[in-house]
């Protein structure tokens, strides 16, 4: 109960902050959407982080690695300390640059301008948004598990009950993001951002020191027990290491998921930017390291009949070794990684919505701004029901599948956005061969994934297996993950249809290559809308 | 700065991530707590910082850098 107070605590900040953002917003779609491109510093930093971390952060990460080991933290959080600060340098800066000379307000404005062409901006707009769909329900999903496991108290019969039943857990966090984003657009996101992340920066530490001081004979006593029974946990002996490499590939998708680009669009001065890629790396060391620790040491501290209950080791250590008022905390923390990135995910698709789509085809021109911002505001409270009412039927089998796919998609659609920024000879048709091989490679994974058996062989090229279903049955490409391949495939898809098809013409190479000073009157080549 | 000399931290920082000398391997346990394999990675965070705050002060973009406010916004979508 003490746990759930505590949680209340924070739900009313959060739309305290919702409601303070409201009052300070201006009724203009950039403010709404992209907060009048203002925000700036340790802000920025802080809003950004807090966009890419999800509830696998904490849950997830620790679940992951009770099972498999150590290797989670090398696997996936130090090659993204790595790799999405250098997308954020590279492309993240000259993508806010771009923006703010040409008032773009979407990944899909800027690449319809810069590829003189509306037809590639509605095939990346239709893709982006089928693969972030499943993203805003999962965190539904588990914004309702935390705070149904967060209400479990033993009833007299001895029996788990929860004061939070699953549907209304759910409900709440629907209910929570869709006043902070209805209500505060951008604005709001950012504010509650920053107390956010605050507070699930601060977890890990908080959560390793108290967990550790009740264990009894202390972790380190655990970890010893560990290393003279020779765990394979504690090693990475079980992580075939073409895996480890391939997957330093599954971190450009970041920059590519729509509420992360058009988050970098809100920076109020390039400079934000260095600050934000210095942090990131210890930020999600930060974040990661103890959770991951945390999972392996729990292996030996909580048992569970079944491989998926492991995504419970954190609140069970919480609820075994720490006060309740602490593991309340603990878990705002948690709802705070839930929250912070499905705010801005809601947002992203509502701004791509209203922007790629109502605007574009005439809508804004219709019904002015006001019409754009209702329809803006009226889209994320259809998004919100939607999710909700697929989240309760809590498809997460499938849904995680669809998140896996998204990184992967996402991933291999860097290359399309590089060609744009660096490659002057990049052309649409280049752009639109690197898209439909993207779409037509996730539908090929999943179409092998559900019709092989784990372990299958699916394609021998002499004596190596070049296609084939991992035991755990994930697609192996020599080995390797698909998003290699992928990616490899979308960049020459990129390269050869740019160079097989017309340069883009020279006033576009002019304005994205040639003018680094700010043009007095600017407009996009493309018109604003397809009428 | 050379951009063969950012090119070569960038890769070489890559390169390190792949630390196969460490995967069979528990010990040293550092702090008492950290495996090697997972030190090490803690260690490689905090390099990757560096190498960002590397490349901040010797390749930051200047010529793209106008250090302007946004005080209107440049909606070319109006």
């Amino acid at each position: 109960m003490i746990s759930l107070i505590v949680m209340a605590l924070y739900i009313a900040t959060v739309l305290g902050i919702s409601l303070f953002a409201f009052r300070r917003g201006k009724s203009t779609g950039e403010d709404f959407f992209l907060a009048s491109r203002s925000i700036g510093g340790i802000v920025f930093f802080l809003s950004l982080f807090a966009t890419n971390m999800t509830a696998f952060a904490i849950l997830g990460s620790s679940g992951k690695a009770y099972n498999e080991g150590i290797g989670v933290y090398g696997l996936m959080a130090s090659s993204s300390g790595l790799v999405i600060p250098l997308t954020l340098f590279f492309i993240g800066t000259r993508l806010w640059v771009h923006g703010k000379r040409f008032g773009h307000m979407t990944q899909v404005q800027f690449f319809r301008d810069r590829f003189e062409c509306s037809g590639i901006g509605t095939v990346i707009f239709a893709l982006s948004a089928t693969m972030l769909v499943p993203y805003i329900i999962i965190s539904i999903i588990a914004g309702g598990k935390i705070l149904e496991g967060l209400s479990a108290y033993a009833a007299v019969d001895g029996s788990l009950q929860h004061y939070i039943s699953y549907p209304l857990g759910a409900g709440l966090v629907a209910v929570v993001v869709l006043c902070n984003v209805f209500f505060g657009g951008m604005r709001g996101a950012v504010l509650v951002n920053v107390f956010q992340t605050i507070l699930f920066l601060s977890f890990g530490l908080v959560a390793v020191v108290t967990i550790g001081a009740n264990v009894p004979g202390g972790l380190a006593n655990v970890v010893q027990q560990m290393v003279d029974a020779e765990s394979p946990l504690l090693t990475r002996t079980k992580m075939p290491t073409a895996m480890f490499w391939s997957y330093t590939l599954i971190p450009l998708s970041s920059i590519m998921f729509p509420h992360m680009s058009i988050m970098c669009l809100t920076a109020k001065k390039m400079s934000a930017f260095k600050k934000t890629v210095v942090l990131y790396p210890v930020s999600i060391m930060a974040i990661w390291l103890p959770c991951v620790a945390l999972g392996v040491i729990g292996s030996q501290l909580v048992h569970y009949s079944t491989p998926q209950e492991s995504d419970r080791i954190l609140m069970d250590l919480l609820r075994i070794y720490a006060p309740a008022w602490l593991a309340g905390i603990l878990g705002a923390g948690i709802m705070s990684a839930v929250m912070g990135s499905d705010c801005h995910q809601i947002l992203a698709l509502s701004t791509m919505f209203t922007k790629d789509v109502f605007e574009y085809y005439g809508g804004r021109k219709r019904f002015g701004e006001k019409g754009t911002l209702f329809i803006g505001r009226a889209f994320i409270l259809l998004v919100n029901i939607v999710a909700y009412l697929i989240a309760l039927t809590r498809p997460e089998g499938i849904f995680d599948l669809a998140v896996t796919y998204a990184f992967s998609g996402f991933a291999a659609l860097a290359p399309i956005m590089l060609g744009a920024l660096f490659w002057r000879r990049s052309t649409k048709y280049g752009a639109l061969a690197a898209t439909l091989f993207v779409g037509a490679s996730i539908l090929t994974i999943a179409m092998l994934e559900h019709s092989y058996a784990r372990g299958a062989t699916i394609c021998q090229l002499f004596d190596t297996r070049a296609l084939y279903l991992t035991p755990g049955g994930k697609l192996s490409v020599f080995g390797c993950m698909p998003v290699v391949a992928m990616v490899a495939g979308s960049a020459l898809m990129m390269i050869v249809g740019s160079l097989l098809t017309k340069p883009p013409s020279r006033d576009t190479i002019k304005r994205y290559f040639e003018s680094d000073e700010k043009p007095a009157v600017v407009t996009p080549v493309l018109a604003t809308t397809a009428a | 700065m050379k951009q063969w000399v950012v090119a070569l931290a960038v890769a070489t920082v890559y390169i390190l991530h792949q630390d196969y000398w460490n995967w069979g391997k528990a010990s040293p346990v550092v702090c008492g707590v950290l495996p090697v394999g997972l030190a090490y990675h803690a260690g490689f965070s905090i390099c990757a910082s560096l190498l960002m705050y590397f490349l901040v002060k010797t390749v930051w973009p200047k010529h793209l850098d106008s250090g302007e406010d946004t005080d209107t916004p440049n909606e070319a979508h109006s």
